[in-house]
């Protein structure tokens, strides 16, 4: 499992919690996340997140 | 006439138009003007780094030569716009090599906001530090820094003066990276002007579990050299020993090469729906501006939306002007994260100077209600922050 980051915010995506509030469930890899999803904190497109591993 | 797109800043206003604008249009030439170094980090992240062990350097996540390179801009680094001259579409910039003109097509103000600063006596007033970028952040964690490397030194001890957001953020990573935190703040609770009086009260009570200490109806009389490290007297008499002194008082837009130009200036400068300035061919958004499209009851020019969210929407949609397919700027309703994990928070305000109060609707979630009783704003504290969603939907349109 692993954890990323937002690059434009800092907002964390940590694969093992994943988003339920999304309606990610706990343990959803970054590759499995939809497309359609974006970041909550800042709105950026999934397809512009570009991510940090931490 | 020139071809030339030039935006001002390089925060993530000005770095994020670049980067829209550039999937919109790819041969406009782009330049990008900055007093600093163009590095782009995420700014969010400087009241978090401490408790997660991240180091000034690791913070920025783009080197500016890579921004440049990937974007198709030219970035003229360490260099200050001296002047714009509307009529003739240019702009006077200095830099270590001298003085130069360039001329636009369009410009795009995006120079942030100052931090206020409030006056304090003392022979180390001029030590009082604010933290509005990553070069300020960096000065903030070396001095730090060297305060833990003193054998027998006691616990670093920090000042924060303010219990707003960025003063509550900062206090809670300080303390959960070990720092001893005092914060002070002249108004009677932590973060007043978001939060119903009961989250205060909850926010304050998470971070003093984690050690922080609030002295609340008080300010901060002096700031005095004492013994290689600072000693600060409040209102009340009291002196503090600190290893530093943070101010997060709050932000004011920059607007002094704005209102140089003639151009209109509110408490920001101020743009219409297609965030244009009062100038043709100047636009203008991010924590310098304020926006037509955040309506206010208290200014007939809108508000200020000093958070990440209304930049990139901001942004895109000022791309898309930019690259000529006129398009107004439309907000949607954007909560806020608070960054204090002791108790973490969501708050979406209500429109600025909209009448109402604050109803409790359950554990830990609070809705602002206008004069009809309709939601109109949301704070939600602890577990309830996973309910953004749905709590969204349920505020009147």
């Amino acid at each position: 499992m692993k954890t990323y980051i937002c690059i434009v915010c800092g907002f964390v995506y940590d694969e093992a919690a994943g988003r339920p509030e999304d309606g990610i469930a706990a343990g959803t890899l970054w590759a499995d996340v939809p497309a359609s999803w974006a970041c909550p904190d800042c709105g950026v497109a999934k397809s512009d997140f570009e991510v940090v591993e931490v | 006439m020139s071809q030339s797109l030039i935006i001002v800043g390089a925060g993530l206003a000005g770095w994020t138009t670049a980067r829209e604008f550039r999937k919109l249009d790819t041969t406009t030439p782009v330049f990008l003007v900055t007093a600093d170094s163009g590095d782009f980090y995420a700014k969010p992240s400087l009241s978090n780094a401490f408790a997660q062990g991240r180091l000034p350097a690791q913070l920025v996540s783009t080197p500016a030569a890579k921004m440049a390179e990937t974007l198709n801009v030219t970035l003229l680094a360490h260099t200050r716009v001296e002047a714009i001259d509307t009529a003739a579409r240019t702009l006077n910039v200095r830099s270590a090599a001298g003085l130069q003109s360039l001329a636009y097509r369009d410009l795009v103000l995006a120079t942030g906001a100052q931090a206020i600063r409030v006056p304090v006596q003392g022979d180390a007033a001029d030590a009082v530090m604010s933290i509005n970028s990553l070069d300020d952040f960096a000065v903030f964690h070396a001095r730090l820094q060297a305060g833990a490397q003193t054998p027998g030194r006691p616990q670093r001890q920090v000042l924060i003066m303010g219990a707003g957001l960025i003063g509550c953020e900062f206090a809670n990573d300080l303390a959960q990276a070990g720092v001893r935190v005092r914060v002070v703040d002249p108004g009677l609770r932590p973060l007043a002007a978001l939060l119903p009086p009961e989250a205060s009260a909850a926010l304050q009570k998470a971070l003093e579990a984690l050690g922080v200490q609030f002295d609340f109806d008080c300010t901060v009389r002096a700031v005095d050299h004492a013994a290689g490290r600072l000693q600060v007297t409040l209102a009340t008499g009291e002196t503090v020993p600190a290893d530093a002194v943070l101010s997060a008082v709050g932000l004011r837009a920059d607007t002094a090469l704005a209102q140089a130009a003639g151009l209109l200036v509110d408490r920001a400068i101020v743009v219409n729906t297609y965030l244009q300035t009062s100038a043709a061919h100047i636009y203008a958004l991010g924590d310098c501006a304020q926006y037509a499209s955040a309506p206010s009851l208290l200014s007939m020019h809108g508000s200020t939306l000093p958070y990440v969210m209304p930049i990139m929407s901001a942004a895109r949609a000022l791309a898309a002007t930019l690259a000529g397919s006129p398009t107004a700027l439309v907000f949607s309703l954007m909560p806020v994260s608070v960054k204090t994990p002791a108790l973490p928070l969501v708050v979406a305000a209500a429109q600025a100077g909209l009448a109402g109060c604050w109803a409790g609707a359950g554990e830990g979630i609070w809705h602002w209600l206008d004069d009809a009783g309709l939601p109109r704003g949301f704070v939600l504290a602890g577990a309830q922050t996973s309910q953004r969603m749905a709590q969204a939907k349920l505020l009147a349109p």
